[in-house]
């Protein structure tokens, strides 16, 4: 967790990103959010309560539903001077607008070679364990991180929900920020008071250890170190980093942690076939091989469409604590 | 042509000044000359592509006329050579697009005719249609975000856009917020093979105003003058914060799609030929003769003008530099920047 002065608050992840969208609203006139129900039902998780009475229907925007304008408008507001956070309700939600953020948003500054700049933010729930059945429990990641121009965001901890927002809004380029879901009430922390920042591409090393190094991002990460602190007791000692930051990743504090442990297991909630977990694979394979004391494993999703409303559908594909424990137990006896 | 009075015989000119008609006419004589040049280059090897606006002249001059220079913002496509030449691009600008020189707007990243200037208030286009539309809209929402008045964004596209759901989207939003936004519709007839009745089965795309709650009008797309009114008029109530409208011009596009293109697996050449009787570079150049606006002797001249300052535009553009193997690598982010951080 960012460093924390006697100075906080605890909140959750909601109140993290409603606190930081308010004080961007307040302190940045240029500052505007649009999205579904944003306005007088406060988005679907409440996030913009009272915003609207606050700051006026000018600024927070209840759009249409039409999410491939949600995006492009904010495209178009970013290059003409504002500073727009686009919402996408749910993460499921993003498809329509896959043009706008690939072959817009994410292309701006490159093909108007640096004349145009397209500085906005989109927001987004993502993830499952909240029984949101098959369309509102996606994770979207893997298919934005191949694209250069972007940055893709998801922080796990209030903290960082805090700092990285605050960057991601300050940010010259399109920032891609995704929330997890299951965290937004269920995860509370310390959060420093004051505005502050937390630099993109950053990983957080958790909890030290020597004997493996998990890396993992969003819900994951607080069941992995709820495992992890649970092997404490069986004498196995394991690192858990936090990416925070998917695009740009933190290489640095990956490389440190496998030639220390010698050992990486990478766990995800998306499905593995391509996902996160592939690339980090592949970048400590071509710079590391040699400090490996085991093959590299990946936890992750299976690879099918997407996990059932059926509570057995969705515990099947979620990994557990108890999967997680036992994954890391093996890798360690290797 | 509809310009002219039928009762009196005299110039219906909408206001427009002698020097403007003059303007509108040049500035139609430049697009051909370019236009044959940009296929003249390909022809000769010297450029991969090359794509023209014939027919579309009228409409363009016309309605770059309604642009204010300095504050509204234009959101073109790629067959809109007039309009950008009409609001401030030069024909040296045009000339490092189709070249892909380094100094042109675009680094040489894209296709020619992907209009780019923020000094000129023209928004960077991409080749997917309509996604330009929302950024228009964007664009509006952000004059009216700021409260500045007089301030208004024409964004143009071709009858096939029409259909793209982004269309829809960006009428929708401009209507509900009462945006300072012009809607043109170049309705040339084809979207490269696709002829508009298999892309819709109402043709009178203007009509689709009413069902967005804003006014909606069709002109006469070679007819200038009608063109500068229609647009002048959709603009100015933007501008006066009386909200959006959807413009559509009718026109005709009388060469292929493209360079990459033989519209003769499509359609005839005598069909062309028939549609060339309209052809409204003669017809302006006929009209303005007529009310004495020009002589035969001042567009003789002013071919020749255009001519050199194509020729001076063309042979300055190709001495300029290719983009670098470098720079293949900036303008990714702000600053250097790598997905890896290290
Ligand atoms: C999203 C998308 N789909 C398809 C194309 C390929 N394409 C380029 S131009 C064009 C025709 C467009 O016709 P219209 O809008 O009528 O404009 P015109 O070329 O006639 O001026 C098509 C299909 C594209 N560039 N983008
Ligand atoms: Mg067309």
């Amino acid at each position: 967790m960012a460093v924390v002065s006697a100075n906080t608050t605890v909140m959750n992840n909601v109140e993290a990103v409603r606190a930081t969208l308010y004080d961007a609203l307040k302190s940045d006139e240029r500052v505007c959010i649009l999205g579904e129900d944003v306005g007088a039902r406060g988005n679907v998780f409440l996030i913009t309560k009272d915003f609207v009475g606050e700051f006026g229907e000018r600024r927070i925007i209840d759009t249409p539903i039409a999410e491939a304008s949600i995006v492009g408008i904010a495209v178009g507001m970013a290059m003409e001077g504002l500073r727009p956070v686009a919402e996408i309700q749910f993460a499921d939600f993003i498809y329509p607008s896959f043009n706008q953020i690939v072959g817009e948003a994410a292309k701006i500054r490159y093909r108007s070679n640096g004349e145009y700049t397209c500085p906005m933010v989109i927001r987004t729930p993502y993830g499952g364990g909240v029984r949101g059945a098959l369309s509102h429990s996606v994770s979207i990641e893997a298919l934005f991180y191949h694209v250069p121009g972007l940055k893709i965001v998801a922080p796990s901890f209030p903290a960082d929900v805090k700092g990285l927002l605050n960057t991601a809004i300050d940010d010259p380029d399109p920032v891609m920020f995704l929330e997890h879901k299951k965290t937004y009430r269920l995860i509370k922390g310390e959060v420093p008071n004051g505005h502050y920042t937390i630099p993109l591409g950053k990983a957080n090393v958790l909890k030290e250890g020597t004997q493996l190094s998990v890396v993992s991002y969003g819900l994951y990460v607080h069941w992995a170190l709820e495992a992890a602190r649970q092997l404490e007791g069986e004498g196995i000692s394991v690192e858990v980093i936090d990416l925070r930051s998917i695009r740009p990743m933190d290489k640095t504090a990956i490389l440190q942690s496998v030639e220390k442990t010698r050992k990486l297991l990478i766990i995800h909630e998306d499905n593995k076939f391509g996902g996160i977990g592939a690339e980090i694979s592949a970048m400590v394979a071509e710079e590391a091989l040699f400090h490996l004391d085991a093959p590299i494993r990946r936890l992750c999703g299976p690879d099918v469409p997407a996990m059932g409303y059926a509570l057995p559908l969705e515990e099947e594909f979620m990994s557990s604590p108890a999967e997680m424990a036992d994954a890391m137990r093996e890798m360690v006896k290797f | 042509m509809a310009s002219t009075d039928t009762a009196t015989g005299t110039l219906e000119r909408h206001g427009l000044s002698d020097d403007q008609l003059r303007a509108i006419f040049r500035n139609m004589l430049l697009q051909r000359q370019l236009d044959n040049r940009g296929f003249q280059l390909n022809r000769q090897g010297k450029v991969p592509f090359a794509l023209g606006s014939e027919g579309h002249e009228a409409l363009q001059a016309g309605a770059a006329m309604a642009f204010n220079r300095g504050s509204d913002i234009l959101a073109p496509y790629y067959r809109d050579l007039g309009l950008c030449l009409g609001i401030g691009l030069t024909a040296y600008e045009i000339m490092l697009s189709i070249f892909a020189r380094a100094p042109d707007h675009n680094g040489g990243r894209q296709f020619p005719n992907h209009y780019s200037s923020k000094a000129a208030g023209l928004m960077s286009f991409s080749s997917i249609l309509a996604a330009h539309l929302p950024h228009a809209v964007g664009a509006a929402y952000a004059i009216k975000y700021r409260g500045e008045k007089g301030r208004a964004v024409l964004a143009t596209c071709g009858d096939g856009t029409t259909s793209e759901g982004e269309w829809h989207e960006t009428m929708n939003f401009a209507a509900v917020h009462k945006l300072p936004f012009v809607m043109l519709v170049e309705n040339n007839e084809w979207a490269i093979s696709t002829p508009l009745e298999k892309q819709m089965a109402e043709p009178q795309i203007w009509k689709r105003a009413a069902g967005y709650g804003m006014p909606g009008r069709r002109f006469n797309g070679f007819d200038p003058i009608a063109t500068f009114a229609a647009v002048k008029e959709a603009m100015d109530r933007a501008r006066e914060g009386g909200g959006p409208t959807l413009i559509e011009g009718t026109c005709y596009r009388y060469l292929a799609h493209s360079t990459d293109d033989n519209d003769m697996t499509y359609r005839t050449r005598e069909v062309v030929m028939e549609r060339r009787k309209q052809d409204p570079v003669p017809a302006f150049e006929a009209l303005l003769v007529e009310h004495g606006v020009l002589t035969a002797q001042d567009v003789a001249q002013m071919r020749k003008d255009v001519l050199r300052d194509t020729n001076e535009a063309t042979d300055a553009a190709e001495a300029q530099p290719y983009p670098t193997p470098a720079d293949l690598y900036l303008h990714v982010h702000e600053g250097a920047w790598q997905p890896w951080q290290s």
